[in-house]
């Protein structure tokens, strides 16, 4: 590990300060920086840690829920109204990682975590995220974990977080609080696109840092399911994820869908949030058919490369059985 | 920078880097081997210890996170004899070769603690992020299993 310099903010406004400097990083759970730190993927000259703030905090509002920075995912994945109103994200929380990294891992560094692309934690390989306009090893290598949306000629790494996911289907809001003072940046703008710039992979600017997300819990956010297909049963990044949720007009015999949420996870390049997929749900039957329809409009675009073609159809099929639970309800 | 930690009961006080790893703070400033270092970096549970009641991964934990908190180790389950679980463990045949036994132990334990029914799947869960490289899991299973119907 390089040498670095340590400090423990105090304070939010001394937490902005330390992360302006160059090289900076922020420090609080530490389950992505320590790692990717020993692995001298990330070699920050100065870490501030933000652990000991005052961001622990999860607010139930009427209308939303106010997730501090700090809370850890076994908190938020274990609170009562987040599994009452959003469903969703607590699932798509206990499907990640083990419970000793959730225990530790944070709201805000879920936000920030880095892809698990093989190529981006190997030095010894070719990586644009790692060092700009280096090459990609990836493109050309192994895939079967790789993005088939949303990629560049530059980068395929695929976004690892089942947390954003189930946050970027359901309108969520980063609250974030740098040198120029507060503002909101949407979930879904809050991850950028690789394009010509993989190693840009957040909407922040220096020293920003993360204070809350508030996401409103809406109809279509109670009725709302996170399925996740893996490798394994438990403790894998996943292959595809969905988050759904539906809001559902009309009997049991009649029933329309009136508004439809959905975002995909292990496939794309951010967490891929498909507003095109939830118009064409609007307005019709849940079923498996209008289910599938919305999924073949989703996947239209899929650039799957040699190892991955499979994440094609597995996306359309968890997309539907996703669909079909929120469908179900509760 | 110096910082106090209280282990398996007893505040300790010592000068360390901050970014050290726990696990080697354990292990090598306070010689607390029982703690095993396997991957070191967060995939296998082996150094999973307890901080402030909590189950973490040691070797993801910065010592200066840990500044002021109480750290359980598998040294500090017990004070002289084998726990339940520890017995369960020697009864049910839950160790081989013995180096993710002291996190299974700690995950284990923590699952007992926490109250939750012993299914198959929910102790599974439980010990999702302990890797067992002599793949013994049905035997891991069974001790955790077996300890909860002793205990409870």
């Amino acid at each position: 590990m390089r040498h670095f310099t340590f400090e423990r903010a105090k304070s939010v406004d001394e937490a902005v300060k330390g992360g302006a400097q160059p090289e900076a990083a922020f420090l609080a759970g530490g389950t992505s920086l320590v790692d990717l730190m020993k692995l001298e993927v990330l070699t920050p000259l100065r870490i501030v840690d933000v652990s000991r703030l005052d961001l622990q905090k999860i607010e139930a509002r009427t209308g939303g829920l106010v997730l501090g920075a700090l809370a850890t995912n076994t908190d938020v994945a274990l609170h009562p109204e987040v599994r009452r109103r959003l469903p969703a994200l607590a699932e798509a929380l206990l499907s990640g990682a083990s419970p000793q990294l959730r225990n530790a891992a944070t709201v805000g560094g879920n936000l920030l975590q880095r892809t698990r692309c093989a190529y981006f934690r190997d030095l010894a390989t070719l990586c644009n995220k790692r060092t700009p306009r280096s090459g990609c090893d990836a493109l050309e290598g192994w895939t079967r974990m790789h993005a088939i949306l949303g990629g560049s000629n530059q980068c395929i790494a695929a976004h690892p977080s089942d947390m954003c996911v189930a946050l970027a289907a359901f309108d969520a809001r980063v609250k974030v609080r740098g040198p120029q003072g507060e503002r909101e940046i949407a979930l879904t703008d809050f991850h950028l696109l690789p394009e010509q710039h993989p190693d840009r992979e957040f909407a922040l600017s220096p020293g920003e840092l993360v204070i809350s997300v508030f996401v409103p819990t809406t109809a279509a956010a109670a009725r709302s399911r996170y399925v996740k297909v893996r490798d394994r049963a438990s403790y894998a990044f996943a292959l595809v994820s969905c988050a759904a949720g539906l809001e559902l007009s009309g009997g049991t015999s009649g029933r329309i869908i009136r508004e439809a949420r959905v975002a995909l996870g292990g496939v794309g390049t951010k967490p891929w949030r498909s507003i095109e997929a939830e118009r064409a749900l609007a307005g019709q039957p849940p079923t498996k058919d209008s289910f599938r329809k919305a999924a073949e409009l989703l996947l239209a675009g899929a650039q799957p490369r040699r190892d991955n073609a499979f994440k094609v159809e597995l996306a359309k099929r968890t997309m539907v059985r996703a669909l079909t639970l929120a469908a179900e309800g509760a | 920078m110096r910082l106090e930690l209280r282990i398996n009961g007893s505040v300790r006080s010592l000068e360390v880097e901050p970014l050290k790893r726990l696990l080697d703070v354990l292990r090598e400033d306070l010689i607390l081997t029982g703690t095993k270092e396997g991957c070191g970096e967060g995939e296998c549970g082996a150094c999973a210890v307890l901080l402030d009641g909590q189950l973490v991964n040691s070797c993801l934990v910065a010592v200066c996170q840990a500044a002021g908190a109480s750290v359980v180790t598998i040294e500090g389950l017990s004070s002289s004899a084998l726990t339940p679980l520890q017995r369960s463990f020697v009864e049910c045949g839950g160790a081989q070769c013995g180096i993710c036994t002291p996190g299974m132990i700690v995950a284990g334990q923590c699952f007992l603690d926490s109250g939750a029914a012993a299914t198959d799947e929910a102790v599974r869960e439980a010990i999702a992020g302990n890797l067992c490289r002599c793949t013994g899991y049905t035997k891991i299973v069974e001790s955790i299993q077996h300890a909860a119907r002793e205990t409870r």
